[in-house]
């Protein structure tokens, strides 16, 4: 294989994975710092991508910087292998850096992802690669960087717990159900991205290495594999995640995150995986949902009256 | 029966073709071409070179054509190509008083050496439409200027002859930094930042942007009492110094538009009163951008003249972040992108917290029969 | 030595294939640094004047550049070396260890760790990477490992670094998130010791 590929015929001709060696560099030694660092936004200095920012330019570095021939890429937006920007992103990599790709979870060995994380446990060896639009988690309490960097060098984290003690006041639970702060290793506070708070219990002591690159905000940040990730709570609020009242409506999963599908203009609806691999690996192992294709063959009419709810 | 939703290649694959479609347009004309754009929009072109800071016009005119006119698109293509380049080096600062200047004007001198030269500028057209550029008539060459090829003194320099206005430099002049200045796209930023970087983020920074910020301290949002010392537009050289020969290589000339503001300042504990600076240099000839660009310079520099910062110009973090227009819309355009997840999520808590809401809304109205 | 054979041993013994050596050896160090104390190999083929070991030499062409300032410590240091390091990745070699981005130096002669760069509490992360090389990765004295990165608790036997290694490291742990994160090489094997990882002696094996 070779170390450049040519784009557009002769007129450009791009490193592997895109990024020049010095790039790739900066990046990795950043890298480098965030793992030794747990939960600490490395600044680095953010390469313009041949996609807009705030479309995982930041993942997209990252993975450029880690990724080699031996490994195999698996790209998911929302979940879901097939979902536009998971599919361009996925066509990116095999175009300039001719990587094997996979749709299987197990088969990955570097999956990046925007807002989910898959619902098979990761393994050893394995690297997910989030996507971060707003890396830092007191963003929204106080929008000066001057200011939160000196909270985080100070472990200043009250107003944190004040945003969410206000929460459980007004609401009389936390309102935050995505990108919900977690503390790692004991030290920092961290946005996990926004991930459903379903996903957060997935952090803690993962196999797996995970890896947060935001391109437009210029910050990297990890969490070493079999480290201590909390979701931030009170005694008498502990953290909870989100639960569904039935299971995927193709593949019968309990315990998973489901979309929910509009099936007409009726109010009918009907949940299903948001994790495609996980859905399909199930229907390929013999599970089956109330409205899976081949149950649906035989009563189509009041498989789909029961969707209504 | 439910089938999922599939074949997101083959959506992305056809909408980029009917994006070339579109884009070519009506076969039976001519296809634009880059030459033409070249010459003929060629501020278009330059307002491209400046905000993805690079000069190639050439690249600047296929990427207006690649992005159909829309100027940020064309902007993010450049700036992408920019980012592969290798760097061989930083050249020497740009002498513009050695400018052979097209236009210079000064709002701050009726008449000073060299005189106001106005150039190709739209200032004193009246904005009529002119039915005759709808065809291809003959256009007569324009004269050329008697004091042509001189290079011209600089405003500010006069007013330094008298100690009038802060220096460029506020040190020793001898002692002046010797290092290539600061370059964000390869380097992280960090709050607060020195000048060379922040006026590296202006000049790449968005016109619309610097231009209503520029707008704000004017109307009072911190006032910096500017004048427009000089404006001047034309060709400078830009030299490399090679250490292997001992001397400065030329490399080419460049178009740029470089603006120096002369803001009044009453002085503080340190300073005496005196006139001090905004800096405004922009690739190709955009007098709207280098103008915004010293009055946001002059306001940013609020803190080190000791000044109160109490305007959004004058906020350094503000200004900064969210100058750069390719971050901007991508950003802001991303919420296009699929969120289902979250908002399920979000759906999930409105109708937990709506099913309490009515819940106890009941059991108050239980409680008010009771008492009746 | 004269000129002519600096020359050559500046620009030969560096990456055959720079682009794949590069992010094989990236690779190797991420997942060191992700699991403190497992070995790992450097898949490189470089070739280091004396007496920089190979390992030092395949993180050094991988890793730094013309933003690394590099501090070479006794028993790591050679004009060779220097050459080598300015031909082959353009890295500025630095007199003061707290100003170095990365330092390489020989287990024997290692530095204090506090002498070198540890960041700030703002900016962790400007801190040096510490390259030692060491006798061997195994056979010992044990270290007990615990932090990020390891499940419960890890045992590791490196030869040849010094008595107060684990005392320094206590000192420095203190304070994280300051610190300098550690490699420890033998020939082309490696492990990390990155400044997350609390490292301990084995006081039960010292007693008996």
């Amino acid at each position: 294989m070779s170390a450049a590929t040519a784009l557009g015929g002769d007129l450009a001709t791009y490193n592997f994975a895109y990024l020049d060696e010095q790039t790739k560099r900066m990046i990795r030694r950043a890298i480098l710092k965030a793992i030794a660092i747990p939960g600490y936004q490395v600044p680095f200095a953010s390469r313009e991508m041949p996609m807009p920012y705030g479309w995982g330019t930041g993942g997209v570095q990252v993975t450029a910087s880690i990724i080699g021939p031996q490994d195999v890429l698996k790209v998911i937006d929302q979940g879901a292998d097939d979902t536009t920007n998971a599919v361009s992103i996925r066509a990116f990599f095999q175009k300039v850096a001719n990587v094997s790709v996979t749709t299987k979870t197990r088969e990955a060995s570097i999956i990046q992802t925007r807002h989910r994380i898959p619902e098979e446990k990761l393994q050893a060896g394995q690297v997910l690669v989030y996507q971060v639009p707003i890396p830092e988690p007191l963003r929204f309490l106080e929008p000066r960087e001057t200011e939160t960097r000196k909270m985080h060098a100070l472990e200043e984290y009250g107003l944190m717990h004040v945003k969410l003690y206000e929460d459980i006041a007004r609401h009389g639970h936390i309102a935050t159900t995505y990108a919900y702060p977690v503390l790692v290793s004991g030290r920092y506070v961290m946005d996990p991205s926004p991930t459903p708070k379903f996903d957060n219990p997935k952090m803690d002591m993962s196999e797996a290495l995970q890896l947060f690159g935001a391109g437009r905000e210029k910050r990297i940040y990890a969490i070493p594999p079999h480290t201590k990730v909390v979701s931030l709570d009170f005694e008498d609020h502990p953290f909870e995640i989100q639960t569904f009242d039935e299971p995927c409506a193709l593949c019968g999963a309990e315990g998973v995150y489901l979309d929910e599908v509009i099936l007409d203009d009726r109010g009918g609806r009907m949940f299903v995986c948001s994790d495609t691999d996980h859905c399909e690996s199930r229907r390929a192992d013999g599970h089956r949902g109330r409205l899976s294709p081949d149950e649906a063959y035989a009563g189509h009419g009041k498989t789909e009256g029961e969707a209504v709810r | 029966m439910y089938v999922a939703v599939k074949g997101g290649e083959a959506a992305i694959a056809n909408a980029h073709k009917m994006l070339a479609d579109r884009r070519r347009g009506d076969r039976s004309l001519p296809s634009i071409t880059v030459e033409q754009l070249v010459e003929q929009l060629a501020l278009a072109v330059d307002r491209v070179m400046a905000e993805a800071s690079l000069y190639a016009p050439e690249l600047a005119a296929l990427a207006v054509k690649q992005a159909r006119g829309d100027m940020i698109e064309a902007i993010f293509l450049l700036r992408a190509y920019r980012t592969t380049l290798p760097r061989f080096g930083a050249s020497q600062p740009v002498e513009t008083g050695e400018m052979i200047a097209e236009r210079r004007v000064s709002a701050t001198y009726k008449d000073l050496p060299g005189g106001q030269v106005l150039g190709p500028t739209f200032d004193y057209t009246h904005r009529l439409l002119d039915p005759a550029l709808v065809g291809d008539e003959a256009v007569e060459a324009a004269p050329a200027r008697e004091s042509e090829g001189e290079p011209l003194t600089r405003v500010a320099d006069i007013l330094a002859q008298e100690d009038l206005i802060e220096r460029a430099y506020a040190g020793d002049p001898t002692e002046m930094p010797q290092e290539p200045s600061g370059d964000l796209t390869r380097e992280p930023m960090e709050f607060p930042m020195a000048r060379d970087l922040r006026l590296q983020a202006l000049a790449r920074g968005d016109e619309g942007f610097l231009l209503a910020l520029g707008y704000s301290t004017q109307r009072g949002y911190g006032r910096t009492h500017p004048f427009a010392g000089e404006i001047r537009i034309g060709e400078v050289e830009v030299e490399v110094d090679v250490p292997e020969l001992g001397f400065a290589v030329s490399l080419g000339r460049i178009r740029v538009t470089e603006c120096q503001m002369v803001n009044q300042f009453a002085g503080s504990a340190k300073l005496p009163p005196q006139f001090t600076r905004g800096y405004g240099l922009v690739f190709g000839q955009s007098e709207r951008k280098a103008m915004a660009m010293a009055l946001v310079d002059r306001s940013l520099r609020a803190g080190e003249l000791g000044e109160d910062r109490v305007a959004p110009a004058q906020d350094e973090e503000f200004v900064i972040s969210h100058a750069d227009n390719v971050q901007a819309t991508g950003f802001v355009e991303h919420l296009k992108l699929p969120h289902y997840v979250d908002f399920q999520a979000e759906l999930d808590l409105v109708r937990r917290m709506r099913a309490e809401f009515e819940a106890r809304q009941r059991s108050e109205s239980d409680t008010q029969e009771a008492a009746e | 030595m004269t000129e002519a054979v600096l020359s050559t041993l500046a620009v030969s013994g560096g990456f055959n294939d720079p682009v794949f050596e590069a992010q094989g050896v990236f690779r190797a160090l991420m997942d060191a640094t992700a699991r403190p104390g497992t070995l790992h190999d450097l898949p490189a083929s470089v070739a280091p004047p004396a007496p920089l070991g190979p390992g030092s030499g395949a993180i050094a062409v991988s890793m730094c550049d013309p933003d690394t300032p590099v501090w070479l410590g006794d028993g790591a240091d050679s004009e060779g070396v220097r050459a080598w390091l300015s031909f082959q990745c353009g890295a500025p070699v630095v007199q003061e260890p707290d100003k170095s981005t990365f330092a390489f130096v020989r287990a024997g002669a290692m530095p204090a760790l506090n002498a070198l760069a540890l960041g700030t509490q703002e900016y962790p992360d400007r801190s040096t990477t510490l390259v030692v090389e060491v006798e061997a990765l195994e056979g010992g004295p044990r270290l007990i490992l615990e932090g990020p990165g390891i499940d419960g608790q890890r045992t590791v036997k490196p030869m040849g670094l010094p008595e107060d290694f684990a005392a320094q490291r206590s000192a420095s742990r203190a304070l994280f998130p300051r610190g300098v994160d550690i490699v420890l090489v033998a020939g082309l094997r490696m492990m990390a010791l990155p400044r997350s990882t609390v490292v301990s002696h084995d006081n039960e094996t010292e007693a008996g």
